[in-house]
């Protein structure tokens, strides 16, 4: 208890016991919590065992759920015969697509760009008539048991009439075959977004370079596969779901389910890991609560990394062709992006809006007066694409990178000078690019020069030279990359705007209860970024206390407010200025109830030293604990309604944009294509640090995904359709054996568009890496004549193209 | 199926009696048998690691083993890392103040594994704990962190690890 407010104070007896009960919660706190590397509130259960996963819940009669799925890439189902599965002992039941037709819709697509036609065939959560992918759905398998169901999916007898299938998204696109043929085309749409005259910028540029960019599809592959447990009972469905949205997952399943909204409970428990692919409302799970209507029992799925690999949905897939052009000096004039995108069988819950992000931030960190990109999607007999971390921006960014090095190696110019010339300067923002995106803050120069100081170009040259006399091939590349991210502004994203049909604002409700104790609500959710940690942070410093007595909650539609949950590294642009304006809200109740209590002018009460005091009086003041116990008491002004809880909504204005420079060394052994990263720092500006030591790790783990996909991963289908990378044995996720430990700095742009002046900081390292190692593998082979080479750099391709360039023939 | 048959286990300390069918994986008589879920299932080809326990002192992926074969075992698993008064592991220690995880699912499993790497190399250079961990993935590190922990856990004197490596 603090002295100040006892004797003849104002506190009762009352508020003074309750604030005892939570002495340490009561004492005053420093307010400089943000900023701070404290280690994670989440990691104690984490590191335990303790947490659970969807797997971890069990409920007493509990039905397995187990699902039949295509060998077929593309066929005719003839006929299911699940007699012989029924008969198994503690089989429960069999459904097929058939037993389904009350089902409220198909699953959703949620994009309705203006003036744009999306093809958007009907999507079920088990086939209806046609399987358009391997992996799809037919028949789901309820029984007692997790070995029995999958026992018992082997006996049901499947009869395919196969179709012919195409798996080449440019033969798609002059198809037939027709992956639905009721559409008559394979296109599934064009989107455009212009800005200047690219036609009349490459008229006036000196050099122009065009590639084929390929940005190959990649898997989310989050450790833990998807999961999902429903609960329907007496009128209301509970579903504990693997996802990073349960708040779209709980409308869906109200609408295709038709449950009034209000009787679904959708719960997000720990999640092992998203990177978009739990940006989705899966057939499983509407599956799984229909089924568990059906049987009115439990039913819970867990999927196995196989079906993950083949029916989770997958990213990238872009064929690009890009036109950069520029004068002699280096200044670009035009860049002119078209794309084809390859959506596989299906439009998910975001597919055709991927690429179009990319399309936002084409511009990259340069003033380039004319950029246009031109997409086109188109359906495949693959898994469908949505978004995986980055989502359309990783591909922007590497179509920029890389070919601003081409541009620079056919002007002769050094690629650092060519990304100097065309920097955005730091003094043109908020900046206005050609496309008509405004870009919140940047100083692109700072960021690089800070990377010139951990790496000594003129020593790596010399030390490459040297290497190479020795059969050492070691190359650099550089990335200086800007993105988009805090999605968000729902008069740009949403049904006003390109089309988004969901708000782009987030939800944040804090309640500080009887003894100071706060409960932090957030509509966001979290699945391994840290959210508890870092809000917590936030909301500490505004009410005063320490951030282990704020309880930060999240991925529970039953508490809390409606939420927009998290993707698109929106939680804390988003979210956390939510919840900062909350915790402000509170506080300012709070001050109120101080100056009333204190008897002094509202105005001249502030939060310092984690008390609420009357300015020049430090000594006349209360806890947050105190002013808790007298909200709680009506020992408030006349007028106000008693209790210490706001609800926020909160819609930003604009995105954010973090940028950074990127340099990644690698070793090429020419003899077998293998590619080593032997060094890769990164200098990022995510605005102001709400928690350093978790943007260090955001900024790694996006990295290696980057990393990843450059040199290792790639989901592979043969011409039939068949999935050749279908497990972890066949594709390559990388391991801490192949990798570099990271060095990672930071210079520090706020951002205009939050009170936090922080931006999202998830899905930068993988948006800037790719096109750092490509090009750092392109300035080791240099000397061998190659000049470009696309992703992945296995030591297949590498070697192959080292062959080519010798004029040999690759084997 | 089989008929189930009796096995023994000796699970954190504790003695159990299963009756499971011979083809059951190990995995899953400690998560759903013994209600152990902190060691957790992330593939089916034993590639990632997350079902990694100590088996007789060993680290094992607990996947690739069926409970039968456990019989008679000394099984450790990530519940009986920390001491009985809840002293945190060194690892445990090390992974929670060098943000060595973000989503947690791995993390049992890289806990065990680093664990078996320290029973058998107790000051390892940074590139033997990097082999040492390469059949554990992780999606959210990029391992940088993973590894700084491993090397900080290996820094605390070798007899707590020691002393916790087989429960009494």
């Amino acid at each position: 208890m603090s002295e100040d407010i006892g004797e003849g104070g104002v506190a009762s007896e009352i508020s003074e016991l309750a604030a005892e009960a939570g002495e340490e919660r009561g004492s005053p706190s420093p307010s400089n919590h943000v900023g701070q590397a404290l280690r994670r509130k989440e990691d104690p259960r984490l590191i335990m065992g303790l947490a659970r996963y969807v797997d971890d819940i069990t409920l007493k009669g509990t039905v397995w759920a187990a699902l039949v799925r295509s060998p077929e890439a593309h066929a005719k189902v003839v006929s299911i015969d699940a007699s012989a599965a029924r008969e198994r002992l503690g089989i429960y039941a069999v459904f097929t697509g058939d037993d389904m037709a009350d089902l409220g819709g198909p699953l959703p697509m949620a994009w309705v760009p203006p003036d744009v036609e999306v093809k958007n065939p009907e999507h079920w959560p088990l086939a209806r008539g046609t399987v358009n992918h391997v992996g799809d759905p037919v028949a789901v398998v309820l029984g007692e048991d997790r070995y029995a169901v999958v026992d018992a999916a082997e006996d049901v007898v499947v009869e395919y009439e196969p179709l012919e299938v195409v798996t080449d998204p440019e033969k798609a696109l002059e198809g037939p075959p027709f992956v639905h043929e009721e559409l008559g085309t394979n296109k599934v749409h064009e989107w455009s977004l212009p800005g200047g005259d690219v036609e009349a910028g490459f008229a006036e540029a000196d050099a122009i370079v065009e590639r084929r960019v390929v940005n190959h599809r990649i898997a989310g592959a989050p450790i833990e596969p998807r999961g999902v447990l429903a609960d329907y009972r007496a009128g209301e469905l509970t579903l504990w779901s693997a996802t990073q949205v349960p708040h779209f997952v709980r409308l869906f399943l109200s609408i295709l389910l038709g449950i009034s909204e209000e009787k679904v409970r959708v719960i997000a428990p720990e999640v092992g890991g998203g990177f978009g692919q739990k940006l989705q409302v899966y057939g499983e799970e509407v599956l799984a609560a229909w089924c568990s209507r059906k049987l009115e029992r439990p039913v819970k799925w867990i999927e196995t990394r196989t079906e993950n690999m083949a029916v989770a949905h997958q990213g990238r897939d872009q064929i690009a062709t890009v036109r950069m052009g520029a004068k002699r000096d280096g200044k670009i004039t035009a860049f002119h992006v078209k794309i084809l995108a390859d959506f596989g069988a299906y439009n998910m819950l975001l597919t055709p809006l991927i690429p179009s992000l990319g399309a936002f931030v084409m511009s990259g960190c340069y003033a380039i007066p004319n950029v246009r990109t031109d997409i086109v999607g188109v359906f495949t007999n693959k898994a469908p694409t949505d978004a995986i971390r980055g989502a359309g921006r990783p591909e922007a960014t590497h179509m920029i990178e890389v070919t601003l090095d081409q541009l620079a190696a056919e002007l002769g110019m050094d690629p650092l000078e060519i990304r100097r010339r065309n920097f955005i300067p730091k003094d043109s923002f908020p900046a206005e690019v050609a496309t008509g995106v405004v870009y919140d803050s940047g100083d692109y120069e700072k960021t690089l020069d800070k990377l010139l100081e951990h790496v000594d170009m003129d020593a790596f040259r010399s030390e490459q030279e040297a290497l190479r006399s020795e059969g050492i091939y070691r190359g650099i590349g550089f990335s200086t990359y800007t993105e988009i991210c805090g999605l968000a502004p729902s008069r740009i994203t949403g049904p006003g705007g390109v089309g988004v049909q969901a708000g782009g604002w987030e939800s944040a409700l804090v309640r500080v209860h009887n003894t100071g104790a706060v409960t932090a609500y957030t509509g966001s959710s979290g699945h391994g970024q840290g959210h508890e940690t870092a809000f917590a942070q936030i909301v500490a410093d505004r009410l005063g206390v320490d951030p282990e007595i704020v309880e930060v909650v999240h991925g529970d539609t039953n508490a809390g407010p409606e939420g927009r949950n998290t993707y698109g590294s929106r939680s804390l642009a988003v979210g956390g200025e939510a919840l900062a304006r909350c915790a402000n809200q509170v506080a300012d109740k709070a001050k109120a109830i101080v100056a009333h209590n204190l008897e002094a002018a509202v105005e001249d009460i502030e939060l310092a030293d984690g008390k609420f005091s009357v300015k020049g009086s430090p000594y006349k003041g209360m806890t947050l604990a105190e002013v808790a116990g007298a909200a709680y008491l009506h020992m408030v002004p006349e007028g106000m309604d008693p209790g210490l809880e706001e609800t926020t909504f909160h819609d930003p204005h604009n995105f954010v944009f973090p940028f950074g420079a990127h340099a990644c060394v690698v070793d090429v052994d020419p003899d077998t294509g293998k590619t080593n990263v032997i060094r890769y720092v990164a200098v990022d500006d995510c605005g102001n640090a709400i928690n350093p030591l978790i943007i260090e790790g955001q900024v790694h783990g996006g990295i290696v995904h980057a990393i990843g996909q450059a040199l290792y991963e790639r989901v592979s289908y043969d011409e039939d359709g068949q999935l050749v990378t279908g497990t972890f044995v066949d594709y390559a996720l990388p391991t801490a054996a192949e990798l570099p430990s990271f060095e990672t700095d930071r210079t520090v742009t706020p951002s205009p568009v939050n009170s936090l002046g922080a931006k999202g900081v998830g899905e930068a390292g993988t948006i800037a890496a790719s096109a750092a190692v490509t090009n750092a593998v392109i300035d080791a082979l240099r000397p061998l004549g190659i000049n470009y080479i696309n992703m992945p750099l296995t030591p297949m391709r590498v070697w192959e193209e080292i062959q080519s360039a010798k004029g040999g023939v690759a084997a | 199926m089989s008929k189930p048959i009796p096995v023994r286990l000796r699970v954190n300390g504790v003695e159990h009696e299963l009756e499971v069918e011979p083809r059951r994986l190990l995995v899953h008589a400690l998560r759903d048998d013994l209600g152990l879920t902190g060691t957790h299932v992330g593939c089916d080809t034993s590639n990632c690691g997350a079902c990694t326990v100590h088996l007789d002192g060993g680290a094992v992926k607990s996947c690739t083993v069926l409970a039968v074969q456990a019989e008679g075992a000394e099984i450790t698993t990530i519940e009986g890392m920390a001491s009985s008064d809840g002293e945190l592991h060194p690892l445990q220690e090390a992974f929670w103040n060098d943000h060595g995880l973000q989503c947690g699912y791995c993390t049992p499993g890289m806990i065990m594994a680093a664990a078996g790497l320290l029973a058998e190399n107790s000051n390892p250079t940074e590139d033997e704990v990097r082999h040492a961990l390469e059949g554990n993935l992780c999606r959210c590190t990029g391992y940088h962190n993973i590894v700084k922990a491993v090397l900080d856990a290996a820094k605390v004197k070798g007899p707590s690890i020691e002393q916790q490596e087989v429960p009494a």
